[in-house]
């Protein structure tokens, strides 16, 4: 019990500790004692007397980009989380029903031609709904299989279909103007999220915990075989629905203003079940501390430690990688 | 509380059984017999729910089956499928609360009450000392045991168990059988497969013999339980001796000797 009272405490302060960080560190450091100090006048309402460039910074530039990372990395770990447990495989990601592919097909769609932000970040949101829409319709039509496996295979080959629209569209797209974009998109940056980005993201992300947090003690039953959760008075169909509807949302929301940051929601789910077990009401709050925190930790480093941004993709893989393995080596109990 | 009518049943366009009637009353105890892929699990199935019948009747407690939600079936029948291990790593009491969903509302989580039917269904079962055990870290008879435990925190009135004894030693399956046999003086129904005839004989009070989806004969089964209908059922010859002590065992002949 103390365990895992620890492990949140333990997440809580990580979580503290790397936001403090991340709004200090960067090409104009902010030391610690200006960041309280702003936030004290912030709170309190009173003047302060830091130069202007510290409160542009910490507000305007770094703020908006730290919060990004915290809603973010929450949202793509607690669809995770979800998912984890309802296809009762700990190797499943949130992109699994295809909705980071639909978003990214959106955002090229967008990109290919020559949209603004706002209308490239619409389409992604709304190309990955669809994705899910039509792997969900498609698979739950496919009578007399498992309904999980028809849903997991119709979202390979559905994504594999968006996968190869996705690979036209960059092989006919303007390879100096275009391209870049399209790459930089695929491998995701919180780098140029504003404020308003994160006011039409954040709400749709909380919309889908909503029902999550609501229906934490159900969501368990369906880790369990389909026909053991009906004869125990679950409608898995109604919940599964429910379920995915959920994940999709906060994913989709996620993507559209981050583009695609792989490992978080696969990763981070499955950490968080080696320190609290399979409980989804224990695991979806720690889920998402973690979430947060190693995604704000990602990007921190991305915007730190070249002279050059680095895509965040591709740090969460390189870290991703041997810490998955490593827990995997460590873990003592399987899933 | 159970009664099925002239039931055909499978899975969607294919037809495994048909024709099969049977009724069970408050606190009887009844045995299905038959060969691998004689349609035991398949009929349970359907009597549970899980697989739409494809004629004639189910009723339950009075009312036709298609009548009631999976949470009204999950009130009355509590369900003890064959083991397997592809679960996460829940303790076992979380694991035998979650027997406890038909009676919570749909937000809800257990409260200090369904503790209390949960932890009664494990010491019943002899089991308290593992609550906190991972389900994955039990042993196979033990997870035997747990899905019991979660089938009765569910306070059924029917138990539907799919062949409680397939995985179990000699012991745990005595235990299971005396279980069952207990139960069923509480005045709890109890339907259950095994492989073995002689389950039937010490603690069933009918047998059904299921062969190609149809019900051969039933009875009790020291009525049912003959040479012929073994060799019939499994395609060897065997005794059916009576014990000095009373009752029945079957006893196989190997090579027909």
């Amino acid at each position: 019990m103390s365990g895992r009272a620890l492990s949140y405490l333990l997440a809580a302060g990580a979580l503290l500790a790397l936001t403090a960080l991340a709004f200090a560190v960067g090409r104009y450091p902010v030391s610690l004692g200006e960041i309280a100090a702003l936030l004290f006048s912030k709170v309190t309402g009173s003047p302060h007397s830091l130069p202007a460039n510290v409160e542009t910074v910490v507000l305007q530039v770094r703020g908006p980009r730290v919060l990004a990372a915290l809603v973010v990395g929450a949202a793509l770990a607690a669809a995770g989380t979800a998912y984890q447990g309802m296809f009762r495989n700990p190797l499943v990601s949130p992109d699994i029903l295809g909705v980071s592919t639909g978003a990214a097909l959106g955002a090229v769609l967008g990109i290919f031609f020559s949209q603004g932000v706002f209308v490239i970040q619409m389409l992604a949101f709304a190309g990955g709904l669809a994705a899910v829409g039509l792997v969900y319709w498609i698979g739950s039509r496919l009578r007399g299989h498992d309904p999980l496996l028809a849903l997991v295979l119709t979202g390979v080959v559905i994504g594999t279909l968006l996968g190869s629209a996705i690979a036209l569209l960059k092989y006919l797209a303007d390879p100096y103007n275009q391209l870049p974009a399209i790459t930089y998109w695929l491998l995701g940056s919180l780098a140029s999220i504003s404020p308003r980005d994160l006011s039409v993201a954040a709400p749709l992300a909380l919309l889908g915990l909503a029902p999550m947090l609501m229906l934490r003690w159900r969501m368990n039953l369906l880790a369990l075989p389909d026909d053991e959760a009906r004869a125990l008075g679950v409608d898995t169909r109604k919940l599964r629905t429910v379920v995915v509807a959920a994940a999709t949302l906060m994913t989709a929301a996620a993507v559209a203003v981050s583009g695609i940051i792989g490992w978080v929601g696969l990763l981070i789910p499955h950490a968080a079940r080696l320190l609290v077990g399979p409980d989804f009401g224990r695991l979806l709050p720690l889920a998402m501390l973690l979430g947060a925190a190693f995604l704000l930790a990602v990007d921190t480093l991305c915007r730190t430690i070249a002279p050059i941004e680095v895509p965040p993709g591709v740090l969460t893989a390189l870290i991703g990688t041997p810490f998955f393995l490593w827990l995997f080596a460590l873990a003592r109990r399987s899933w | 509380m159970l009664k099925v009518e002239s039931l055909a049943f499978g899975f969607p366009g294919r037809t495994v059984g048909r024709d099969v009637s049977f009724e069970l009353a408050a606190g009887e105890v009844m045995c299905v017999l038959g060969p691998n892929g004689g349609g035991k699990t398949t009929l349970f199935r359907t009597v549970l729910g899980l697989l739409e019948k494809h004629s004639g009747s189910i009723t339950l407690d009075g009312r036709p089956i298609e009548s009631l939600s999976r949470a009204g079936i999950a009130r009355l029948i509590g369900y003890v499928p064959q083991g397997h291990s592809g679960y996460f790593a829940y303790t076992v009491l979380d694991f035998v609360l979650m027997g406890r969903t038909a009676h919570l509302g749909i937000f809800s989580a257990p409260s200090a009450k369904d503790h209390g039917v949960a932890l009664r269904a494990l010491e019943s079962l002899g089991m308290a000392h593992l609550a906190e055990r991972p389900v994955t870290e039990i042993s196979g008879g033990e997870r035997q045991l747990a899905l019991v435990a979660r089938a009765l925190a569910q306070e059924p009135r029917l138990l539907v168990l799919d062949e409680p004894t397939a995985s179990l030693d000699f012991g745990n399956q005595v235990r299971v059988l005396e279980r069952m046999a207990a139960l069923g003086r509480t005045g709890i129904s109890i339907l259950f497969s095994s492989h073995d005839p002689d389950h039937a004989f010490l603690c069933a009070e009918r047998a059904l013999l299921l062969a190609e989806g149809r019900a051969l004969e039933i009875g009790a089964p020291r009525e049912v339980i003959r040479a012929d209908t073994m060799q019939r059922l499994y395609g060897v010859s065997v005794q059916v001796v009576a014990l000095a002590a009373g009752g029945h065992t079957c006893l196989p002949s190997l090579n027909g000797r």
